[in-house]
Parts: C-alpha cells; structure tokens; sequence
C-alpha cells in the first residue's frame, strides 16, 4: 500500500480525527458530573475562605448550609429583589458583568459567634484570563472582613499569589465606604499611598497587572452594592420583609 | 530489558545528552513554571507521563504515518494525551488541576516532546522509545527542580512554600532577591548550570 498517496494520507487523518475526537466527547461525557460537582464545591469553598471558613471536602456541603443562612439578589435600589433557594449561588459570574443590568447576589452569613456577615461576589481580569473571588463585609456596611481570591490561569509565583493568605489578610479590616462616599479597597504599589483617599493595600511585587485587576475588579463590582452596603450601614440589616 | 543500549537511551539525556542543557530544548517552560519549587516538580512528572506515552503510542502506529502529515498526527496524539490528563485531574484531582492549571497545557507547546517523536520514537520499537521518553523527561524534571530550587530559595527565602531562611538573617539586613522571581533569572540559573555543566564534560565544548 502506497503510504504517500493523497487517498491513503486523507482517509489516515480522518480516521484518527474521528478516533480522537470520540475518545475524548466520551471521556468529557463520562467525567462530566464529577467535575460539575468538584466546580460547585471548589465554589462553596471559596465563599466560605472569605468568612475564614476552611472546610474538608467530605463536610463542605455542610458547612455551607450551617454558614450561609440565606441567599438573595438585591436591587439598584439596595432591597432585596429575590430571596429563592440558591439563587445566589446559581448566578454565573462571567456572563453576569458582561449584563447591562446586572444581577447583584449577596449571601448572609451568621458565624459561630452569631455575628453577621454579608459575602460579595465579585468578577474581573487578571493578566491571562479572569480573576474573581468573594468580599466578606461586616454588618456594617463597610469594613471588610474576609476576601477570598482565584484565578484560572495567573502566572504562578507571581500573580497566582492573590490566592494566598498573605495578600488576602491585608484587606481586613479596610473600609469600603470613607465618609459616607463608596471609595472600595485600591492596590497599589508598595510604599506608595492611595491618591483618592481609598483604603489600600499593597500590591504583589512582579504581578502589577493582575494587582492593578484586583483592585479594578473590587471597585467595578462593589460600586452597584453601594446602595445595599448605605441600608446596611443605616439598619445593620437589609430590608423588606421577604428575608426570614 | 534494559541492554546496553537500553541504557544509555534512558540515561544519556540526563547528563551528556540533556534536553535542556546540550540540546537547549524546552527553555521556555523552564522560564515560565520554576519561580517556585513545587510546581517545578509536577511540571517534571506531567511531561514524563505524557513524553513517555506519547512515545509509545507514536512508535506503536510508526509504520502506517504517512510521512508528509506526521507532524500533525504527532501534534494530535500529544494533544489528546494532555487533554485526556487535564479531564482526568479536574474530575479525580481538582486541587491539583487548579494549581498546574496552565501548565499542563504548556505542555503541547514543549519541544521536547516534538523533538523526541520525531528523532526517535518514529525510528524505534515501543520500549525503547518509552525508556528514552523517562529518560528525557527526567533530564528535563532535573533541570526544573534545581532552577525552581535556586529561584524560590533566593527570590522568596522559602522552600515548597515554607520559610527557610531564619528571621535571624533579616534583622541582620539580609534580603530577598527579588530578581530571582522574574523570569529572566532563570535564563541567567539555567546559562549557570550549563556553565558547570560544560565545565565537568570537557567533549560537550565547542571548539571556536
């Protein structure tokens, strides 16, 4: 058989396409609800690290029924708009800030020592691919408690290091609102200050642009919450009657 | 099993035939994941896994590749490997697949992979091919580890994360090389090794 023929060299490549491609449409189908179920808890995981919450894989699920008492979208307005099971949690992050009018979950926390918190989702982009994580604030409306951070594809020793403890501790305790005015939380270079008068904190050195990405991803997220974070500081507790 | 010649395709490539060190293959990988020691080390094994196997599988159907399109079917089985590895960590491992979450698609990119089907593994039988691809990919994984060791020991004071370098040696003034995190200083660590490297094997030196 004539190896070098064009008949041999196109049916040769389209048998193996075939073959490749059926192998790996199988191994996707068949593995597909492991990782959706890995995905949703790698997901409850990050909301719970926001409230400094480490859970085992095993009690995950668990431990985000105990934490997260409630769920809802609120509105432009600061009041809660939808307060369905999961509703939150069901919202995808990447299709939602690309919306005009976009969906703002919030998930209520109550910790162990009955404290509240209200966690955050917020979206943006690092340097190769999105950024995203999750704003613990306390029932104050202002100061951040926790924060939670991932990636999909930061460089690793450089931006990937948003994700560790170090750059996450800094923003607790920073204010989100500064003399009744939203300012969120800026980075910026180490040694230097924030020129808008914002809370801020210190970027990673080597990783400016994914730093640059947290800091525009925290203001470009929080700024729609700014209503639901004034009801908070006024009440300490959102408003209207559906919640509870 | 392993004959005489058996042995010198698996161990070759870790000294006197390096991938990284003689034939400068792979250089970009070395750059992009050792600023840290522990991904270093699962890049390592990734592209033993996947050179090893692919080299088998090449050398298994190299007698029905027709020679024209071969680059695209060696393409397509390194790819199918490498995505195969990906589905599996996100399905078994997903902590795991998160932090090499680049990387392993690097590894389609890494031209040792190309370099080894085409200049053995479509000339050899299966085993040795699968010897020569442990051998090659351990010449690399070495290479990884002693540059990811150099970088987070200098650039971090840290080693697999932990802190290594005692407090004591701060308060004196020392300090962290920040240099070593960029990518550039792993050019420089691996022109170093190269430089002892050449320095002990006196027949790998051009003669100018």
């Amino acid at each position: 058989m004539n190896k070098n023929s064009n008949s041999y060299q196109i049916i040769y490549a389209a048998v193996m396409v075939v073959l490749v491609g059926a192998l790996l449409a199988f191994i996707y189908m068949a593995l597909k609800p492991r990782q959706d179920e890995n995905i949703a808890n790698d997901k409850r995981q990050q909301i719970l690290t926001a409230i400094n919450i480490t859970s085992s894989p095993q009690t995950l699920k668990d431990d985000f029924a105990k934490y997260v008492v409630a769920q809802y979208l609120v509105d432009d307005n600061g009041l809660i708009a939808d307060s369905a099971q999961n509703v939150a949690f069901n919202v995808d992050m990447k299709s939602n800030v690309k919306q005009e009018k976009r969906s703002l979950p919030v998930y209520k926390c109550v910790l162990a020592d009955n404290s509240v918190k209200y966690i955050l989702p917020i979206y943006g982009a690092g340097l190769w691919g999105p950024i995203w994580g999750y704003v613990a604030v306390d029932a104050d409306g202002s100061t951040v408690f926790g924060t939670s951070f991932s990636h999909e594809s930061e460089t690793p020793g450089l931006g990937a290091r948003i994700t560790e403890d170090g750059f996450r501790a800094q923003f607790v305790g920073k204010q989100l609102v500064k003399e009744g005015a939203f300012r969120s939380v800026e980075v910026v270079k180490r040694g230097q200050k924030s020129l808008t008068g914002a809370d801020y904190v210190d970027a990673i050195s080597g990783a400016t642009i994914t730093s640059r990405g947290v800091g525009t991803m925290m203001l470009d997220c929080l700024k729609f919450y700014e209503p639901f974070l004034k009801k908070l500081a006024d009440s300490n507790q959102p408003l209207n009657g559906k919640e509870d | 099993m392993l004959s005489k010649k058996n042995k010198e395709v698996l161990f070759n490539p870790l000294s006197k035939d390096n991938p990284v060190l003689v034939q400068i293959l792979g250089i970009c990988s070395t750059l992009a994941v050792t600023a840290n020691l522990e991904p270093s080390i699962v890049m390592g094994i990734s592209v033993i896994a996947v050179l090893a196997f692919s080299n088998v599988i090449i050398s298994l159907i190299r007698n029905t590749i027709p020679t024209s399109i071969r680059i695209i079917v060696q393409l397509v089985v390194v790819a199918t490997l490498v995505i195969m590895v990906q589905q599996f960590l996100i399905a078994f491992d997903y902590d795991v697949s998160k932090q090499l979450s680049v990387f392993i698609g690097l590894i389609i990119t890494n031209c040792i992979l190309m370099g080894r089907l085409e200049a053995f593994a479509l000339n050899n039988r299966p085993w040795p091919s699968f010897l020569d691809g442990i051998g090659n990919g351990l010449g690399y994984a070495a290479i990884l580890v002693i540059v990811g060791f150099f970088r987070e020991l200098l650039g971090s004071g840290t080693l697999f994360g932990y802190q290594v370098i005692p407090q004591f040696c701060y308060d004196h003034g020392y300090m962290n090389n920040g240099l070593m995190i960029l990518p550039p200083m792993a050019l420089i660590t691996v022109a170093c090794i190269i430089w002892v490297h050449r320095a002990r094997n006196k027949e790998l030196q051009e003669n100018n």
